[in-house]
């Protein structure tokens, strides 16, 4: 399959990241397009019709969720989330450094749709790039006129401004994203009320991934009937795919959801190094379940992945070559989960680390039957019993493993330990 | 969290906190207790409120560390593309350190950390500000002696 990128148009360009590039590539041009030839409504109309569903992680459509802000006249806000934290995901931060306009005029025309009157962009404190990236950005929007009092004449007020994370995963979570731009413990809230009702200082918040935003100049530009004629009938327009693990050419990918994951891995990143066979792929990131090599040539869309029993996640793709312990990978996550669960839910907080115990346990030849049974037990104990979705991502990561590879764990304890080579 | 906390506080101060934690630690080195004692006072927040707060995140030390923090991603991607342990254990030679320690000098410290979003071009590692990507051991031993030989 060839596709003319669409998100990814500008990156290969010199110094694709300055304003001057953006504007002499289409840039702003549907920012100037929406506030002259839309009303907010009609924005919401537009987005929802093209189908664009969020890119980060759980795929809900964006103009459903735009629809649920309240008309109200109070304040409202958006934030704008550059929190990318999920293992094996690496395509906000190339958005960012690379073209960050494209996303600063996605979030001006999502918070002139909703009617909000500041915009927060909270970025990972580890992207130093990408927060000098964002600061020059907006400070350029701002120069020019397409943020501040009476954007483009027409009237619309928005301020803009950068939040710094400081090293918490969970912040990319939306509830303990607000907590945290409010000065407080990132630690996710109950939803119900979502933060569509009650987010930022308990006014409607409205909080999109950067890649979502990303889309929206193009949905303005193009249309709906466009945006939607790319990918399948429930997940359309393009999709940046992070490929990283035992492949040759590791790297961003833009293609349009559905395309298979054989071809993107085979004949895009070139295969397995050595010509080694594929065991495992991670499709979504750490927290998604992993594909068995039988699966190889499902399509890589929402619905798919769904009913493969994993999910499409943040598109970040792990691959996994037959030489890989499956128990190390358990391992692996389980360390990753138990290292950033925020200590607010006791499934989560105390599961995760009990998890790390077992699986270390195994994999260093000290597991014993009834261990997988506790997994299990653990699992079940953590799954659907937190505030946030994170304690269902630690179950698809351990869980999901064990139930495809539960063969490898049983090999583990009888065999004393790991006999794949190091 | 206490009810009603919403309504008695003025939500901009507040708001300001990790921004003015990351001042303070630059200036600082680290948030000492004075440190967060003169954020809170500021902000209208209690020290104990500051410390809850700034103890959440990893990127906010409550100790000194090194010059030069130097944190090695071992999250899967880079275990799996390899070469993310044979850095460590350069850099642990060469620093006559461990993972999770400072140099005597002060100049150093290493840690390690998981995911720096650069699974695409690992082994990678981060040194105060900068990441650097797609590393050889020789790289490692230029970019320490520039380090090094700074006043």
């Amino acid at each position: 399959m060839t596709f003319e990128p669409v998100l990814l148009r500008r990156t290969s360009l010199p110094r694709s990241d300055s304003i001057d590039v953006y504007l002499a590539n289409d840039g702003y041009a549907a920012l100037a397009r929406a506030l002259r030839d839309y009303a907010p409504g009609e924005l919401i109309g537009l987005v929802k019709a093209s189908k664009l569903r969020g890119r980060g992680g759980a795929g809900f459509p964006a103009g459903l969720k735009w629809g649920f802000m309240p008309q109200s006249d109070g304040p409202k806000y958006l934030c704008v989330n550059t929190d990318e934290g999920e293992p094996g995901t690496f395509k906000d931060r190339e958005l960012v450094e690379k073209d960050p306009h494209q996303i600063i005029e996605g979030a001006i025309i999502a918070a002139y749709a909703v009617g909000a009157e500041r915009a927060f962009v909270y970025i990972r404190g580890e992207f130093f790039q990408g927060i000098k990236s964002w600061i020059k950005a907006i400070a350029d929007a701002y120069a020019r006129g397409f943020l501040g009092q009476n954007i483009l004449g027409s009237g619309y007020d928005l301020e803009m401004s950068v939040h710094r994370g400081a090293g918490a995963y969970i912040c990319g979570e939306e509830t303990a994203m607000i907590s945290s731009l409010e000065g407080r413990r990132g630690e996710p809230r109950l939803k119900p009320p979502y933060p569509a009702e009650k987010g930022y200082w308990g006014q409607p918040t409205l909080v999109h991934n950067v890649e979502t935003l990303a889309n929206i100049p193009h949905i303005v530009n193009h249309g709906a009937e466009w945006f939607a004629s790319i990918g399948t009938e429930k997940s359309t327009g393009p999709k940046i795919f992070c490929v990283s693990g035992h492949v040759y050419r590791r790297g961003v990918y833009e293609f349009p959801l559905g395309i298979s994951l054989r071809e993107l891995l085979y004949e895009h990143a070139g295969g397995v190094p050595g010509g080694k066979a594929i065991k495992a792929v991670i499709p979504g990131g750490a927290s998604t379940p992993p594909l068995t090599a039988d699966q190889l040539d499902i399509t890589l869309d929402f619905e798919s992945l769904e009913g493969a029993g994993s999910a499409l996640g943040t598109g970040a793709i792990i691959v996994l070559d037959e030489d890989t312990c499956m128990v190390d990978v358990a391992r692996r996550s389980a360390r990753f989960f138990a290292h950033e669960s925020c200590g607010r839910c006791t499934p989560c907080r105390v599961g995760t680390q009990r998890a790390v115990d077992v699986l270390e346990a195994i994999e260093a030849g000290r597991g014993v039957p009834e261990d997988l049974d506790r997994l299990e037990a653990l699992c079940h104990g953590i799954s659907g019993n937190t505030f946030c979705p994170m304690g269902d991502a630690v179950v698809s990561a351990i869980g999901g493993t064990l139930v495809r590879f539960r063969d490898e764990f049983e090999e583990h304890i009888s065999q004393g330990g790991c006999a794949a080579p190091a | 969290m206490e009810p009603g906390y919403y309504a008695e506080m003025d939500p901009a101060k507040r708001a300001m906190l990790l921004t003015a934690l990351y001042m303070a630690q630059e200036q600082y080195g680290y948030l000492s207790r004075e440190a967060m004692e003169r954020v809170g006072r500021r902000l209208g927040m209690s020290p104990r409120e500051v410390y809850n707060t700034a103890t959440f995140y990893s990127m906010f030390r409550t100790e000194p560390v090194g010059r030069y923090l130097i944190q090695v991603c071992e999250g899967l991607s880079c275990h799996l593309a390899g070469g993310a342990e044979d850095l460590v254990a350069h850099l642990e030679d060469r620093l006559g350190i461990s993972a999770g320690q400072m140099t005597g000098d002060g100049r150093f410290s290493l840690q390690m950390v998981q995911c720096l979003a650069a699974c695409g071009s690992s082994p990678a590692m981060r040194i105060n500000d900068t990441l650097y990507t797609n590393l050889t051991l020789g790289q490692v031993d230029t970019i320490l002696q520039d380090l090094e030989g700074r006043p």
